[in-house]
């Protein structure tokens, strides 16, 4: 068994599993932080982004790269359209995959990339949430990077990388960053997508059963237990132990693992989800009662949905209920309406809602009393007439490099009253604030992420017992943010052996197969004749006819007619032959010229007027004769002076 | 042989009440929980009395399952749980344990407030009941306790109806619960893959019927209420709330909209806001085209179809209601039917199935004359017209669901008599599958294979593969397995005979033979073991031999020819015990010619 990494990212995982000769892609998460390097893409033409100074490396003659690059502050930005890091493709040939099994809407942006135009025919399994709602974010990045046109293509800059300034210079792999995927991949990727259910069992090939489970993340997480006849691997992606809109994490059916690889433990390890959220409605609060409009960055599901709820209780506390909050993206209907659809995936106060009838989320109510009302783009119609200020707005995209975000921070960001939330914690807020810099807006950072943190991880093992855990690398090293934080690693024990891997490597994981299993039919059953050998222990010895289906063994009876003569019952002997017995036996039956002599190990017995020879040892004996009646006649002896099963 | 118990309380060639009481491995299971509509006496309710004489029945029965949420299959579950007593799990999808309870509070209503019905269920005990429910979502399997696995598929008869997949041990069973092969304006089809249960339990409602095309239907229908409100005569649909209902209005709400009709038409529910409630939440449980447009435009939001009032029976002109319940056995609907039926201009149609006892199964007969119980009669000069829109499976819709999962057995419930036994002999001659339909109380064995699985070892049977693999393909021939089980603190397993005696910690005895012929064969010794060779391939076509430095094997059976120059050749042929039989036949072969 092996495990292949192929993202550098563990909150964007990407692996290869090979396992009894399946190929499973496990998760195809798609790394974001190289849009970080580009300038933002604006709906309208942006004079300061126009104006920025043409930034060249001073050794470089190479005319090429010249308008490739601009300057903001001490930043370089490269003017063009945002770039991506798709997974690693030179590992694995991604037609060899048969199976890619996806564990929650954030860990499947790079799917069109694995599966469009590289030969792909495998299955692609993920629960009707991830699908639904993984199909929003896709069709919602397309449409941000879209609507924006750019009229040329910087390529020319990756050939002088190393000249660049940081942290351009360190950035992952650019010459393999690719343009995003258009709406015909996306389409025609997702259709792939096989819709399963939680504690669903899927069958590959006869070989794997795979099966999901609730992981607490968001909508439809899952982590997925793989398991063939003898062994189990758990791949634990983001997962989460807290109480929030989600189904519960189902912790009971990962436990005992064979291998157990862990992977999207938590951005923020040292800030709580909770205090944050609190922060949050207060700050919101009170930029709202000062005057001042929130922008929220934000994908268009997940943790908005709980912001939706918390964030109006508290509004209505500080007396600021009457603010609108405004919600903004190409898919923002389709989020709210499928929000309260996926009743059956909820944790069970929401779910029980839908019983009343009664729609799960309060945002249902939210949008009839018209406190949240949501649009496609700043541009459509009705917008204009019903925004009203101070209010928040609910926007992406939160790398601030493309989307309606861009426009409101070119609108909001020269006033101190306005501010800026940063909740979604996969980018910088830093990095991506630093193409608008200077900024008169107050930032504020209360990045809430409800995966595991390294305590609750930590727990989590010591509870599930697995045998061999499997992490990224940095895992088992303190955060680079915090270093000195050494309690923020995932703890080896002498339990179980720690493996961990990083970006590129293929990595062997202890795990021997040593028994299958087959399935006997009555009639071979039938024909078990279990001697016990030993207190406790019976063997039978067993023939039968093997089918073998979809990798299914089967064990029959003969049909009848054939004629093979292994199907008769083949018996072995063991134990001592007793030379004295064997003697006695052998004079019962008249046969008294028995000479005996040592030899090697045991004895020689020489008849001589029969001219046989018998060697009997511990563990064999060899007849050598000429006359069958006389052989057959030892045969008998011989088991009568031992015992068989 | 393990056997598969089947007894039907309810449903055994009969519709009503479907209760199905499936015994195997050692559980019980209770497949529905139904009321019959056409009785108002103890009748009404399964038999429950023949699971346990007296008391609770909660020892008896390891859990329930109900299939969808039509009082038929749902009815007298509170009955069950709270008065009998049973107070283990209860199994049902989302949507029905939503709906369920809905619709049994209105029937209590009815039973208690408006027939006067003592002894029944009070809302208190629905409530209870509903506590013991577990619901599950499609494909989950669950495991009831370590032995009993449950699985549901989707049935596309009403929202939320499912069939469900039981297995204990080896044994398995579907139960279908209603179902529908054709996807409708609302619903999609029927599916389940090819699990190959030892048993398929089928409603059969529609054992003889093939219906015609779903669009003819449809064409019928509505062109049957637009001559009666343009004769201007009343239409009245008996429905029940949820489910027909959903989706005749959709059909009627359309051609209302295409044609411009101003007729009132009038859905007679308060239920009818909350009803639709339930499928706007439940949206992912419809067919493919709502679920695709919902965000956009809800199916569900009717612009032509208004509440019904009751002074409205008497309001003069046209006008199409759709009343409840379904039957015309009570309530509204039966109530519109006492005032319009004897004006020959209105309308009835029944779009669903009537039971026996019921009203509507009455007037389907052709019964001209109604009496009520206080003595009041009827004329029912409307006419009456039955369209068949409950969303049964039809006779063709019954087989395709045989050959999707392939099971061993077919048992019919949920039927009339008659219609089963045409079924049953189609069946039987189109799949050669025993087909069961027993009446209710009555005990159906059906006997199974079983299958064991067992764990073997991985050498084995690479060994066994490389010995396959290593012969020239013939798919006729048959792989042989052979080995040592090894049973040891609770584990099977079988292995090659030399690990097993390791593993049992005991010492294999090999007994080997060797006899010597001798041949007059000039030449070399290997010219002799080559024709040797050759001999025994052609007798022995069946067994692989190997050929090295003159000597010969099969199995364990070692040939090897000596004395270089001599004419007269010595063949030494050995073998151990376990080929006795090979090595004595090669050694009498090599004997024969040696004369």
């Amino acid at each position: 068994m092996k495990l292949y990494c192929l993202s550098n990212d563990p909150n964007k995982p990407c692996h290869i599993l090979t396992f009894r000769e399946i190929t499973l892609m496990l998760d195809c998460g798609l790394s974001m932080q190289s849009v970080l390097n580009f300038l933002p893409l604006s709906y309208v033409y942006s004079n300061r982004l126009h104006n920025l100074p043409v930034w060249m490396p001073s050794d470089v003659t190479d005319i090429d790269v010249e308008g490739e690059l601009r300057e903001n502050g001490d930043r370089i930005f490269i003017d063009s359209p945002p770039e991506f890091c798709p997974p690693l493709d030179k590992l694995i040939d991604f037609a060899q995959v048969d199976v890619i099994l996806i564990s929650n809407y954030l860990c499947m942006m790079a799917l069109p990339f694995i599966t469009e135009g590289t030969g792909f025919q495998g299955k692609v399994y993920a629960t009707e949430p991830t699908l639904q709602i993984g199909r929003l974010l896709l069709e919602e990045l397309v449409t941000h990077i879209e609507q924006c046109p750019k009229a040329n293509f910087a390529a020319q800059w990756k050939n002088v990388v190393h000249k660049l300034p940081y942290p351009l210079n360190e950035s992952f792999k650019p010459k393999s960053w690719r343009q995003i995927y258009n709406m015909g991949n996306v389409n025609e990727s997702l259709s792939r997508i096989q819709m399963v259910g939680y504690n669903e069992k899927i069958d590959i090939y006869g070989a794997l059963q795979v099966l999901p489970t609730s992981s607490g993340y968001n909508l439809g997480s899952s982590n997925w237990i793989i398991t063939s006849d003898h062994e189990k691997i758990v791949y634990l992606s983001g997962s989460s132990t807290l109480t929030t809109h989600p189904r519960p994490m189902d912790h009971h059916a990962l436990k005992n693992a064979d291998v157990l690889i862990m992977t999207d433990l938590t951005q923020t390890p040292i800030s709580n989800p909770d205090s944050m959220l609190g922060l949050l409605c207060v700050v919101v609060s009170l930029t709202l009662r000062g005057g001042g409009n929130a922008l929220i960055p934000c994908y268009p599901s997940g943790v908005i949905y709980d912001l939706f709820e918390c964030l109006s209780i508290k509004m209505q506390d500080l007396g600021v209920q009457n603010c609108p909050m405004f919600f903004i993206s190409p898919v923002a209907d389709m989020s709210l309406a499928y929000s309260n659809i996926l009743a059956e995936w909820l944790s069970s106060a929401k779910q029980n809602r839908v019983y009343v009838p009664d729609e799960p989320f309060p945002h249902a109510l939210l949008l009839k009393n018209s406190k949240l009302k949501h649009f496609k783009h700043i541009y459509s119609d009705g917008f204009s007439t019903d925004f009203q200020e101070p209010c928040v707005v609910f926007c992406g995209h939160p790398s601030l490099r493309f989307g309606d975000v861009v426009q409101f921070i070119e609108l909001w960001g020269n006033n101190p009253r306005n501010c800026i939330v940063f909740t979604e914690p996969d980018f910088d807020y830093i990095e991506a604030l630093a193409p608008y810099q200077p900024i008169q807006m107050k930032v504020a950072h209360c990045a809430i992420d409800t995966s595991l943190n390294f305590t609750q991880a930590n727990k989590l093992i010591k509870d599930l017992k697995p045998s061999t855990l499997v992490v990224p690398e940095c895992y088992t090293q303190p955060p680079v943010s915090a270093p000195t934080l050494t309690e923020l690693v995932i703890e080896s024990n002498s339990d179980r052996t720690l493996i961990p891997y990083k970006w590129g490597e293929v990595i062997n994981l202890p795990l021997k197969r040593k028994q299958g299993q087959i399935i006997m039919e009555t009639e071979v059953a039938q024909k078990i004749n279990p001697i016990e050998v030993k207190s406790g222990i019976s063997l039978s010895s067993l023939t039968g006819s093997l089918m073998i289906k979809d990798n299914v063994h089967n064990m029959k009876s003969f049909d009848s007619g054939s004629e093979n003569k292994l199907q008769k019952g083949i018996h072995y002997e063991w134990g001592l032959v007793n030379v004295t017995e064997f003697l006695q036996k052998l004079a019962q039956e008249g046969i008294i010229d028995a000479k005996v002599e040592p030899s090697g190990n045991g004895v020689m017995i020489h008849l001589q007027d029969e001219d046989a020879l018998i060697q009997i040892e511990d563990s064999c004996t060899h007849v050598l004769c000429n006359s069958d009646e006389l052989r057959l006649r030892l045969r008998n002896i011989l088991m009568q002076c031992l015992k068989q099963f | 042989m393990p056997e598969i118990k089947i007894t039907p309380l309810g449903a055994g060639q009969d519709v009503g009440r479907s209760c199905i009481l499936l015994s195997m491995g050692g559980k019980n299971i209770m497949l529905d929980c139904g009321m019959h509509m056409g009785y108002n006496d103890e009748r009404r309710f399964p038999d429950f009395s023949f699971i346990s004489s007296e008391g609770p029945i909660t020892s008896y029965i390891d859990c329930v399952i109900i299939s969808h949420f039509h009082l038929d299959h749902c009815g007298a579950l509170p009955y069950m749980s709270e008065m009998v007593g049973y107070t283990g799990p209860i199994y049902m999808t989302h949507p029905t344990k939503a709906i369920a309870p809905i619709l049994l509070e209105d029937m209590r209503k009815v039973s208690v407030e408006k027939k006067g019905d003592s002894n029944f269920f009070t809302s208190q005990m629905i409530k209870d009941c509903m506590k013991k429910v577990i619901a599950v979502t499609l494909h989950q399997s669950v495991m009831v306790d370590n032995e009993l696995e449950i699985k549901a598929y989707y049935a596309g008869h009403v929202l939320g109806a499912a069939m469900f997949w039981i297995r204990v041990g080896s044994q398995s069973v579907v139960y279908t619960g209603d179902y529908n092969m054709t996807p409708d304006r609302h619903l999609g089809a029927a599916w389940i893959d090819k699990c190959r249960p030892d048993l398929l339990i089928t409603e059969s409602t529609y054992a003889t019927t093939i219906r015609d095309s779903k669009r003819c239907r449809e064409r019928d229908f509505l062109k049957k209420v637009h001559e009666c409100i343009d004769r201007g005569g009343k239409v009245l649909i008996p429905v029940f709330a949820l489910g027909r209902a959903q989706e005749l209005c959709i059909l009627l709400e359309t051609y209302w909209e295409r044609m411009n009709l101003k007729v009132p038409v009038y859905f007679a529910l308060g239920l009818t806001e909350k009803a639709n409630n339930y499928y706007k939440m439940f949206i992912t449980w419809t067919n493919q085209k709502i679920r695709k447009t919902f965000v956009q435009r809800n199916m569900f939001d009717f612009k032509h179809i208004k509440p019904f009032d009751r002074q409205y029976i008497d309001n003069p002109g046209p006008m199409v209601v759709f009343a409840t319940p379904g039957m015309l056995h009570a309530g509204l609907s039966l109530a519109i039917f006492k005032k319009w039926a004897p004006n020959e201009n209105n309308m009835v149609i029944m779009p669903g199935f009537c039971v026996q006892g019921t009203v509507g199964h009455k007037i389907l007969n052709g019964a001209k004359k109604i009496e009520f119980e206080n003595r009041q009669l009827v004329e029912v000069k409307m006419s009456v017209e039955y369209m068949s829109f409950s969303a049964h499976a039809d006779a063709k819709g019954i087989m395709q669901l045989i050959q999707y999962c392939e099971p061993q057995n077919v048992m019919l419930v949920h039927g009339e008599a008659v219609k089963m036994e045409f079924l049953k002999n189609k069946i039987k001659q189109e799949f050669n599958l025993d087909c069961y339909n027993p009446a209710n109380g009555e005990t159906c064995v059906i006997n199974t294979t079983v299958k064991i699985p067992i764990d073997v070892s991985l050498s084995l049977l690479k060994a066994e593969a490389k010995k396959f693999n290593a012969l020239p393909p013939d798919p006729k021939r048959q792989r042989t397995l052979h080995g040592v089980l090894v049973m040891k603190d609770n584990s099977i397993c079988l292995m090659d005979v030399d690990e097993a005696c390791k593993e049992a910690g005991i010492n294999r005895h090999v007994i080997r033979f060797t006899s010597t012929v001798h041949l007059h064969d000039p030449g070399s010794s290997l010219s002799t073991a080559h024709k040797l060779h050759s001999l025994m391939m052609d007798k022995l076509p069946e067994w692989s031999f190997t050929f090295t430095d003159g000597s010969i094997s099969v199995e364990t059976v070692l040939v090897k020819v000596e004395g270089e120059d001599d004419d007269q050749k010595s063949v030494f042929v050995s073998w151990t015990n376990q080929d006795e039989e090979l090595g004595s036949y090669i050694l009498n072969l090599l004997n024969s010619m040696g004369q």
